[in-house]
């Protein structure tokens, strides 16, 4: 028997005992990561599939709006609230693989609504939140995994993305996610819960600040000696990488999604 | 380092004052050592307490409760320091508020005043126009102490001198106080100022304060400090002055229960500070025989009037926000162009100045959300940081110089092209056309961008930027939905 | 500019600033609303202690040497002799004390002068100060003091560089609460509460002991 359907199995099998039928699932993939990370979406769907779960993806997403409202432009983020319940109103569950994502519609959009003054809208938002779920929330939260059957041999470092340690109060979810993969060498970052200096606009706004932020934290994902950086956010990820690229330090950066997508390839 | 006063109204903005703190190497070091030493002690007593989270609450809603009802209390507190025998005076603004002290310290007869640490006189640059009017003002807190001889100014809300190290503060000391042997322990340096200060002490007749909190059911004022300054100024002189926010006052002497289990702990890392001085009114023959009370405004009820900025005003000033900030951390405070510096100064600084100047502060945040974490009375500080942003914008993109800014246009732009899922796809398309010649291959044949123009080139300062993908993730879901998985 | 001038100034600036307070949360409040909405505040952190007596008081020992503070504990008819001890083994002899401070607690042969007023020219001039105390709090190892028979005016425990304290062991409580509480009937007076002796860490975050304040401490425990 191939390694990859004993696996399947184990999979159902743990899938079930968690009390999870299948589930119908929704990708919000959001904007940065549709355009820029691809590959993260397709890993979400494959760990995903690879649970037993169904994935859909509503054709008419596009933003959630974090960039604009985070950066003084809220009124160009409001028809994006709207925008958010009409796609994923019937969805049994919506899974996003951004943390800083979901902590913008948890934490913005119930106020949104109520400062669009529309009493349908407030009752979408808050009939639709509970089912939304950062990526590695949904595993371990709604599903009870840590081990999703994964398989990546490498040295990886986990880099605690603000809003997932702040706002949603991910823990150490991703990390107990992350050791149960198997063939993986899991090192502690230090200032694990230190911002890297990214915050959207701010990067670019006060450049020389979150430059040097991002300076403390490379230094810190390069004395692990850690070969992949990973993290929830590819935003985060994206700023990480920037900066390791620029210095030529080798060192990759990977959404959480993708290592937990990995899979050991069939052996001759 | 300046001696000119930090002063929102003439301040650079803070991505410019914040290029120059970065490039001050020794001063980067001192505050990230002395942070991490706070912090560390803090964490300690905040985890031996196993309420500390029913206290956070119960001092959050102590806070908005007394705004609620600030009138009510703000007169129930003159009511009752008057009959203690305290005299209490009201100012509009920072300029009654100075006029008022300068004529009460000329009018106890006194051409010198004792100061304890007061943020509330530094906001109000008290000490520049007590000169002006003849009067020297002697600051008896230590740090406060280092900045006035130093000719410097402070750079954090609790320990303001934090950006000095023991040398630098040795040769401010050697220098001021005339001690060419002066040692470079801490030890050494306190006892210099032991011996400065004393004779001051003991000799000067009007003593300046602040007030942490000011009780409206006794009249009474509390004041925490830990070098025994305090207790000097405000026991031995004649005439003492206090000065303070109109937010600086509670409701009950019970709810002092709280706050100064709350403010110690998130302040200093202490489980108590060595002293609390609660004074009421005047009492014969203990400490000054004549005591004033100004109360000031200063923009305060202006931030009270935004229901989304006037949780702001529930601050206790422990500056626990200053040393988990990761911004405060690389750039000290003096880059915040204001005595108030880090998360909290950053929205309270703009609001103070009712948006007229400051407006860079809201934007100098990450919104890592740290700063709301270790908040004693719950401040969800970057929800006020985006609040004020939203002003700022408001504020640059109305009227027609708005149509101009690359900023506005740009976003307004976006937000058009996320209404429509075609436009967005068609604007995916468009960036990936428009970003291929600012594209190299390198050894791996991965395309990255390592120059980008105008305000985008923050990012390629010391970041790459990887080329976008050929495919986005949508185009991929349609194609395997076509194909079959 | 003169007196009558900031009186002018203080009369119109208090009714511009009630007037702006009351238009910016919109409305007047009164006693009763206050009262109402202060009674509202939910206060579920502790109030009163968990521990047994003997906890506490192991408590307060315990943080007071944290502070470096010297602790004894003893019976009443011991203090003299405690207090004996602590005043050689720091090598004082001339100490100031407030009226009302109990006679007993006085050994035989040091100076103990009692406080008239004096200036703090003078006071600077004693070895040290010895007082009693209202209240104590185990948990942060602090002791309060008012201006009461035995503890006195706040510039006696302020200005000698030396603070003996009495404790009795029945004036000390687990949490700040437990103390704001016993506190409350006498808060008009003026009221001062020490945790150690003083100190600062203004100098690279390291705290030194002793500043302005008294720069030893010790106390005597009365069980």
């Amino acid at each position: 028997m191939r390694w990859g359907n004993i696996l399947s199995i184990e999979f159902n099998a743990l899938a079930d005992a968690a009390g999870g039928l299948a589930l119908r699932v929704s990708l919000f993939i959001t904007c940065y990561n549709d355009t820029l990370f691809p590959e993260t979406g397709k890993s979400v769907v494959k760990v995903l599939e690879r649970l037993g779960h169904t994935v859909e993806f509503p054709a008419g997403q596009t933003c959630c709006g974090q960039m604009h409202y985070n950066t003084g432009y809220q009124a160009e983020a409001m028809p994006l609230v709207q925008r958010f319940v009409d796609q994923f109103r019937d969805a049994e569950a919506v899974v996003v693989p951004s943390s800083s994502c979901v902590t913008m519609m948890k934490d913005h959009y119930p106020k949104m609504a109520e400062e669009i003054g529309d009493a349908k809208l407030m009752a979408d938002v808050d009939a639709l939140l509970p089912r939304v779920f950062e990526f590695s929330e949904f595993l371990t939260r709604r599903l009870g995994l840590e081990d999703v059957g994964a398989y990546y041999p490498h040295r990886v470092t986990y880099h605690a993305s603000c809003h997932g340690l702040r706002n949603l109060g991910l823990g150490d979810g991703p990390q107990r996610l992350l050791r149960a993969v198997r063939g993986i060498e899991l090192v502690d970052l230090e200032g694990l819960e230190q911002c890297c200096g990214f915050g959207g606009t701010f990067a670019v706004k006060n450049a020389d600040v979150s430059s040097a932020m991002l300076a403390e934290k490379t230094t810190a994902v390069l004395n692990t000696g850690a070969e992949v950086c990973t993290a929830c956010d590819n935003s985060c990820l994206m700023h990480i990488q920037g900066g390791l690229h620029r210095q030529r330090a080798g060192v990759k950066t990977v959404h959480l999604a993708e290592i937990l997508a990995g899979e050991e390839t069939v052996r001759r | 380092m300046s001696g000119v006063a930090l002063d929102p109204k003439t301040a650079a903005a803070f991505p410019i004052a914040a290029r120059t703190a970065l490039g001050d190497t020794q001063m980067r070091k001192n505050v990230r050592h002395a942070t991490e030493v706070i912090q560390a002690k803090r964490a300690r007593v905040v985890a031996e307490m196993p309420d500390w989270q029913q206290l956070r609450e119960a001092g959050k809603q102590i806070r908005q409760h007394t705004m609620e009802h600030l009138d009510y209390y703000l007169q129930e507190f003159e009511a009752n320091c008057t009959r203690a025998g305290g005299v209490v005076h009201w100012a509009r603004d920072a300029e009654e508020a100075r006029r008022i002290v300068v004529e009460l310290v000329k009018a106890s007869g006194s051409d010198e005043v004792i100061k304890i640490k007061s943020m509330t006189t530094e906001e109000i640059q008290l000490n520049a126009a007590l000169e002006r009017a003849g009067v020297h003002a002697y600051e008896t807190d230590l740090a406060e102490l280092i900045i006035q001889l130093g000719e410097d100014q402070p750079s954090h809300i609790v320990v303001p001198a934090l950006h000095k190290n023991r040398q630098q503060i040795r040769e401010i000391f050697k220098r001021r106080m005339n001690l060419p042997e002066l040692g470079e322990t801490p030890q050494d340096l306190a006892d210099a100022a032991r011996m400065f200060l004393r004779e001051k002490f003991l000799r000067v007749k009007t003593g300046v304060s602040g007030a942490n909190f000011l009780i409206a059911e006794t009249g009474g004022v509390c004041i925490v400090e830990s070098e025994g300054n305090g207790r000097m100024c405000l026991t031995l002189p004649e005439t003492l002055i206090t000065i303070a926010g109109i937010d600086k006052v509670v409701p009950r002497f019970e709810d002092l229960e709280v706050l100064l289990q709350l403010l110690p702990r998130s302040a200093t890392g202490e489980r108590m500070n060595p002293y609390n001085s609660i004074w009421t009114g005047v009492r014969e023959g203990d400490g000054p025989q004549t005591f004033h009370v100004v109360l000031m405004d200063n923009a305060r009820t202006e931030i009270l009037a935004d229901k989304d900025g006037r949780n702001t005003l529930n601050c206790i000033r422990c500056g626990a926000c200053l040393n988990v900030c990761p911004v405060y951390r690389q750039t000290g405070g003096q880059a915040y162009g204001s005595v108030y510096a880090g998360p909290i100064g950053a929205i309270l600084t703009p609001q103070l100045q009712e948006m007229h100047h400051a407006e860079s502060l809201p934007f100098a945040s990450s919104l890592c959300g740290a700063c709301y974490e270790v908040c004693p009375v719950k401040i969800n500080i970057p929800e006020v940081l985006i609040h004020l942003r939203g002003k700022v914008v408001q504020q640059k993109t109305a009227g027609v110089s708005g149509l101009f800014d690359v900023e506005a246009v740009a976003m307004k732009a976006m937000g058009m092209i996320f209404k429509s899922e075609r436009r967005f796809r068609a604007a995916q398309r468009l960036g990936r056309m428009s970003e291929t010649p600012l594209v190299r291959k390198d050894g791996q044949g991965v395309g990255w961008i390592s120059w980008l123009p105008g305000m985008l080139g923050g990012w390629t300062q010391v970041r790459d930027l990887q080329e976008m993908p050929k495919e986005t993730f949508r185009d991929w879901w349609e194609k395997r939905g076509k194909h079959g998985k | 500019m003169g007196s009558e001038a900031i009186t002018a100034i203080s009369a119109s600036a208090r009714a511009e600033v009630l007037r702006r307070i009351r238009l910016a949360k919109g409305g007047t409040s009164d006693a009763n609303a206050a009262r109402t909405g202060w009674s509202n505040v939910v206060r579920q952190y502790r109030r009163e202690t968990a521990q047994a007596a003997s906890a506490t008081l192991e408590m307060f020992e315990d943080r007071l040497r944290d502070y470096d503070a010297h602790v004894e504990r003893v019976v009443p008819a011991e203090v003299a002799g405690a207090v004996a001890k602590m005043i050689a083994g720091r090598g004082k002899r001339r100490m100031v004390i407030p009226s009302g401070l109990p006679a007993e607690w006085l050994p035989p042969g040091l100076e103990f002068v009692v406080d008239d007023g004096m200036s703090a020219v003078e006071l600077d001039a004693f070895d040290g100060v010895m007082t009693g105390s209202t209240v104590a709090i185990a948990e942060t190892g602090t002791v309060v003091l008012q201006n009461a028979a035995g503890q006195g005016r706040r510039a006696i425990t302020l200005v000698p560089d030396y603070h003996l304290c009495v404790v009795n062991a029945a004036d000390v409580v687990e949490t700040v609460p437990e103390a704001m509480e016993r506190l409350r009937a006498t808060s008009g007076l003026a009221t001062t509460f020490f945790s150690g002796p003083s100190a600062t860490a203004d100098i690279e975050m390291t705290r030194i002991k002793g500043v302005h304040g008294p720069r030893h401490l010790d106390v005597v425990l009365m069980t």
